[in-house]
């Protein structure tokens, strides 16, 4: 099947899948932030024998993985305010340490959920403007300016089909021109000065049905693959 | 001798006035002075401006002072959190202020006040909405935002340990804001599990040195 075929059929990946392929840019000794949601979802899927530290908001440098029922500490919480755990190795510090390592490019890499992000890399993942309630940023403007690198996981289009990845954000935005790589269930994409380039895309998926759920230009890179993940259950 | 116990929580909120920046350390329900919030409560100072990562939960704490109409304005990055209805019904009825700050420029901005600085130049927030109204400047190419100094009147912690100086160690993930809000506050007040003797706490592991302490009362492990 080539990638003009217009009859071609495919099957998006689910969020575990999206967690999964995030998960095996995470390099050896990285030092990385997962968002709140689907980003946190990736730290399960890191390839056995890499060593990766994540960070969380709250003050943890070593965070590790749910803990088992009965096993819960009360003042062990990660940034969603779930029960977490540390690692070997790992240690807490307080909010202002925490966010210095965020602001400071401390952080290898920043994974993050959105809303929309525009093909120069505007990222917008803090609010929709819903009038009955009240605005929340957290750590999200601080997380989306720290990193060496900003990531994003999110669906490819809203629930109604409708392109995220647009030319221009239209809700509010978190930072400019930040996000560099996009993880989305049809496509991982990377965020470049000279546009958008499809790295990869589910298998059977054309750029054509790709282009026509994304708003800017798509340009299939020279070395572009199939995104073939392992079968996960939804 | 210096002793900075006091005997109940009442002792240790005493003399908050009308008006006060009240920094509360925690984040989600954890590492928050719950017994010291009761006892603001009970001591009755109002109108008071709430600096907190969130903005309550339940109907207890926070969301108490909420409901009784003591809190007129929060500095919080994320007031939804939890079971938030008490701030959400003030935010509707608009009898509370919200300043919404990102969380880490709260932190930063109880730092400066604590290291003496008159504000400092973030990147965060540049370009976007909760820049509006602020001074900006372009520095080696990147655009920053001010932030101006907070400083609390009173900070209300929570320790795991205390000696009798003040000296303080914390446990976990409840550290969060606590050792920033001690050092930015006029009057810091916290309670903590357990006290200990004055030279049986690590000196290579205290998190907040006494200095920064005023006040300490024990108030048991949480249940």
């Amino acid at each position: 099947m080539t990638s003009s075929d217009k009859t071609a059929t495919y099957k998006p990946l689910n969020r575990d899948q999206m967690a999964w392929r995030a998960a095996q840019d995470l390099q050896e000794g990285a030092y990385v932030n997962l968002g709140i949601g689907m980003p946190t979802r990736a730290a399960s899927y890191v390839p056995d024998g890499r060593e990766v530290i994540f960070h969380s908001e709250n003050g943890i440098l070593g965070l590790g993985p749910k803990p088992e029922p009965g096993t819960e500490d009360e003042n062990l919480i990660d940034a969603g305010k779930n029960y977490t755990t540390l690692i070997k190795g790992g240690v807490f510090m307080h909010h202002a340490d925490a966010f210095l390592m965020i602001r400071g490019k401390h952080l290898d890499v920043s994974l993050l959920g959105a809303f929309e992000v525009s093909e120069a890399g505007d990222l917008a993942n803090w609010t929709t403007e819903d009038p009955s309630f009240p605005p929340g940023v957290g750590g999200a403007m601080d997380l989306a300016v720290g990193a060496k690198e900003i990531r994003v996981i999110m669906d490819h289009t809203d629930k109604g089909g409708k392109p995220r990845i647009l030319k221009k954000c239209r809700l509010p935005l978190t930072a400019p021109g930040c996000v560099k790589r996009i993880y989305t269930n049809l496509a991982v994409i990377d965020v470049t000065e000279q546009g958008l380039f499809v790295r990869e895309m589910v298998e059977g998926m054309t750029l054509e049905q790709l282009q026509a759920l994304t708003e800017p230009k798509l340009q299939l890179a020279n070395n572009w693959q199939s995104l073939t993940p392992p079968a996960m259950a939804a | 001798m210096i002793d900075k116990r006091v005997a109940s929580a009442a002792e240790a909120v005493a003399g908050v006035k009308d008006g006060a920046v009240v920094l509360v350390a925690g984040f989600g329900t954890v590492g928050i002075a719950d017994d010291l919030l009761e006892a603001l409560h009970e001591q009755g100072a109002t109108n008071l401006t709430i600096v907190h990562n969130n903005a309550g939960n339940g109907d207890t704490g926070l969301a108490r002072l909420i409901n009784s109409g003591r809190v007129a304005k929060v500095i919080c990055s994320y007031p939804r959190s939890g079971d938030y209805s008490a701030f959400l019904n003030a935010y509707r009825a608009k009898t509370l202020e919200l300043e919404l700050v990102p969380q880490g420029i709260i932190s930063e901005r109880m730092h400066a006040h604590a290291a003496g600085l008159g504000g400092f130049f973030s990147p965060v927030t540049a370009h976007t909405k909760l820049a509006e109204g602020k001074e900006t400047r372009e520095i080696d190419g990147v655009l920053y935002v001010f932030e101006k100094p907070l400083k609390g009147d009173i900070a209300l912690l929570r320790a795991k340990k205390a000696d009798r100086w003040g000296n303080l160690v914390y446990d976990q993930s409840a550290r969060n804001f606590n050792p920033i809000m001690a050092m930015a506050a006029d009057l810091s007040v916290v309670q903590v599990n357990e006290m200990v003797e004055l030279g049986s706490l690590d000196p290579e592991a205290v998190v907040t040195p006494s200095i920064f302490i005023d006040r300490v009362v024990v108030v048991g492990a949480k249940a």
